[in-house]
């Protein structure tokens, strides 16, 4: 039996199932405890487990993290929250390091069994709140970077990565907390690898990851009431990356649109269309396309923001491009 | 005065053994350093190496003075703190030569010592940033109550990063078992503490988070050893941190590849007259507790062991390629 509930509910169930399953589970962050949550995810849950383990921390995100490094090296299962990606730059050292190094670099004796849970999003906050980094944490060994679109997957995914022995940066959207999906009843952890097919159609992959997946959904529907039918992936999980199955599917419909809210420049966009022109060169009938952010500083005004992140037209528009419909049109 | 006669050391007050135990481990720090520099210079030690050389008394004092169940975390000068607590010195010499049977399976080197059996969490090479994680390792402590306090050593250099600042706080508002030991040296790498630290008493930026500080001799062991017991039983008793700084001076370069020019020579001349080792042997003979023959036969007993040291890093195979990938994730990952 599945229900339909919201992805912040969603995680609301993870964080409480694993915190009653095994008392090493506590959460820290800023704002978490009295104030709930800036994104409300963790409402109620003082009252419910009280200080010890849900810990409001002070406004040092370096030391928030370093802690729950060290404490989890010392038997616990810490699941921090960085308020949104932004901040998780001040923690960089503590993320990059040491968390992705010390289980390697120490020989395996240590594990550091630490999840990080964040929020990527923008609405008006300005050049030093908008941004998209799922990319740099994506680009170091070590770490597993996953970042759920659905709740079903929010929910699977935050379990394992609380029981996983690796380092996780779980990376949450502000714009799709109240996304509403099928979660199953009852108990269930999902594996922290893999992409999935989430539409089939056999003209144009559509590649994207946490709500530029919806974006993409949105884009293939529209297409469809063309003729044109999208095969739409949800990478979910960015390291270790699933680029086999974006390569089957390109095999299949030989041309690829790639949708990510970050700068291309570098981003995982680049990195799946290396990975395809390695592995599917011959079955690309034109070049890849990535629809992603204008590489500015994020401004204000709305209409300049609007700008700047990608939309559904967006989307739209660079599928009639690899499928050369333009031109198709122009003759 | 070339010869220090102790007379600047703290009164003996531990039996022979443990007197001549706390005398064996100086000099095992001081002998295995040396055997060290000179494997660096033959050319079987790569990249990085930060002697302790003139630091010992520390070490071996705090180390001294912990409990079984304590823990340690330490910054990148880390070969000190591992033979105090215990670690067989060929598995420490095999790290420096990158041999699979090094304390890291040469996958570490001379900054990243460990050794978990001897409660030995680790030397981190980014400055400060092994705070958060002593700091961290406390809170496990205090959470999960098993009363062990983790001692955290650091230099003068880490007093001004954020993550020592971040780390105190942490630590004093949720009365962690840390004790945080700042060995100040004076310098960090080149630059002088008047060149890099408003406050030139490292005890002062710990009073500011409340926590609890001391200044101490760190060329006298019997002080170090003293001081740390002092302060362990603060910790352990649930008051929160604590704070030393220990006074010392490194008479070597920061590493192999340091020339010294921020220094004088008459400066490090007079420092070397603080040589922990000399003072505490001094302190030994004025007092009657061992003899020059105990003690030189002490100082052979641990040449040959460090001889050996380097005899079986030499004759340990390096790290099987095979296992390159190994350890980058707990489990299995497709690692391109």
């Amino acid at each position: 039996m599945a229900r339909e509930i919201t992805y912040r509910d969603a995680l609301r169930e993870a964080l409480r199932e694993e915190m009653d399953r095994d008392e090493r589970v506590f959460l820290m962050g800023e704002d978490i405890g009295a104030y709930e949550g800036s994104y409300v995810v963790t409402r109620g849950f003082l009252q419910e487990y009280g200080r010890k383990r849900v810990r409001d921390t002070p406004i040092s995100e370096l030391a928030i993290v370093g802690l729950a490094n060290g404490a989890a090296m010392g038997g616990l299962r810490p699941v921090v929250e960085l308020m949104t990606i932004n901040f998780s730059l001040l923690a960089m050292d503590q993320i990059v390091n040491h968390a992705a190094k010390i289980h390697y670099m120490f020989n395996g004796q240590f594990t550091v069994p630490i999840v990080i849970r964040t929020a990527s999003g923008w609405g008006q906050l300005g050049a030093t709140h908008s941004q998209t980094f799922e990319a740099w944490y994506a680009h170091v060994p070590g770490l597993r970077v996953v970042m759920p679109a659905t709740p079903k997957d929010a929910k699977g995914f935050l379990k394992s990565a609380i029981r996983s022995d690796d380092p996780v940066m779980f990376i949450e959207h502000s714009l799709i907390y109240r996304n509403r999906g099928e979660v199953p009843e009852g108990e269930y952890l999902l594996p922290l690898e893999g992409a999935e097919v989430r539409r089939e159609g056999t003209d144009v992959t559509i590649v994207s990851w946490s709500r530029g997946y919806y974006l993409a959904m949105g884009a293939a529907e529209e297409l469809a009431r063309e003729g044109i039918e999208a095969e739409v992936i949800d990478m979910r999980v960015l390291r270790p990356l699933d680029t086999d199955t974006v390569v089957r599917s390109v095999q299949k419909t030989n041309r690829l649109v790639i949708v990510e809210e970050s700068w291309r420049t570098l981003g995982m966009g680049a990195e799946i269309a290396a990975a395809v022109q390695e592995q599917a060169f011959d079955y690309l009938d034109a070049p890849i396309a990535r629809v992603g952010s204008v590489e500015v500083p994020m401004p204000y005004a709305k209409n300049l923001e609007r700008l700047v992140i990608p939309g559904k037209d967006e989307v739209v528009a660079a599928v009639r491009e690899v499928l050369y419909r333009d031109l198709a049109a122009a003759r | 005065m070339t010869s220090p006669d102790g007379s600047r050391t703290k009164d003996l007050t531990l039996g022979k053994d443990d007197l001549l135990h706390l005398y064996r481990q100086m000099v095992a720090i001081r002998k295995f350093e040396e055997r060290a520099a000179e494997q660096y210079a033959h050319g079987k030690i790569g990249g990085f190496l930060h002697l302790y050389i003139g630091e010992e008394a520390i070490a071996v004092g705090a180390i001294d003075a912990m409990e079984d169940r304590d823990h340690v975390v330490t910054h990148y000068r880390d070969h000190g703190y591992a033979i105090a607590l215990g670690t067989d010195p060929r598995r420490l010499m095999a790290e420096l030569f990158g041999r699979s049977t090094g304390v890291a399976g040469g996958r570490g080197g001379s900054m990243h010592f460990a050794d978990p059996e001897h409660n030995f969490w680790g030397g981190y090479a980014i400055v400060a940033g092994h705070l958060p994680i002593a700091t961290g390792l406390a809170l496990a402590s205090q959470y999960l109550e098993q009363n062990y306090v983790v001692l955290c050593f650091f230099g003068d250099g880490a007093t001004n990063n954020g993550a020592f600042h971040e780390s105190l706080n942490f630590a004093s508002l949720w009365k962690l078992p840390v004790l945080f030991i700042c060995e100040n040296n004076q310098y960090g790498m080149g630059t002088a503490v008047e060149y890099a630290s408003a406050v030139r008493e490292m005890a002062k930026k710990a009073i500011a988070y409340d926590i609890p500080a001391e200044r101490i001799d760190g060329q006298d062991v019997l002080e170090v050893r003293e001081a740390v017991k002092k302060a362990l039983d603060h910790c352990r008793a649930g008051n929160g941190p604590f704070f030393l700084e220990a006074l010392t001076y490194r008479f070597r370069g920061h590493s192999m590849a340091d020339p010294e020019a921020y220094r004088t020579k008459e400066e490090v001349e007079e420092w070397r007259r603080e040589d922990p080792i000399l003072r505490f042997r001094g302190k030994l003979l004025a007092e009657g507790v061992a003899t020059e023959d105990e003690l030189n036969a002490i100082d052979s007993e641990v040449d040959a062991q460090m001889e050996e040291a380097v005899r079986f890093a030499d004759e340990s195979p390096v790290p099987d390629p095979s296992t390159l990938t190994d350890y980058v994730y707990t489990e299995p990952v497709a690692v391109r």
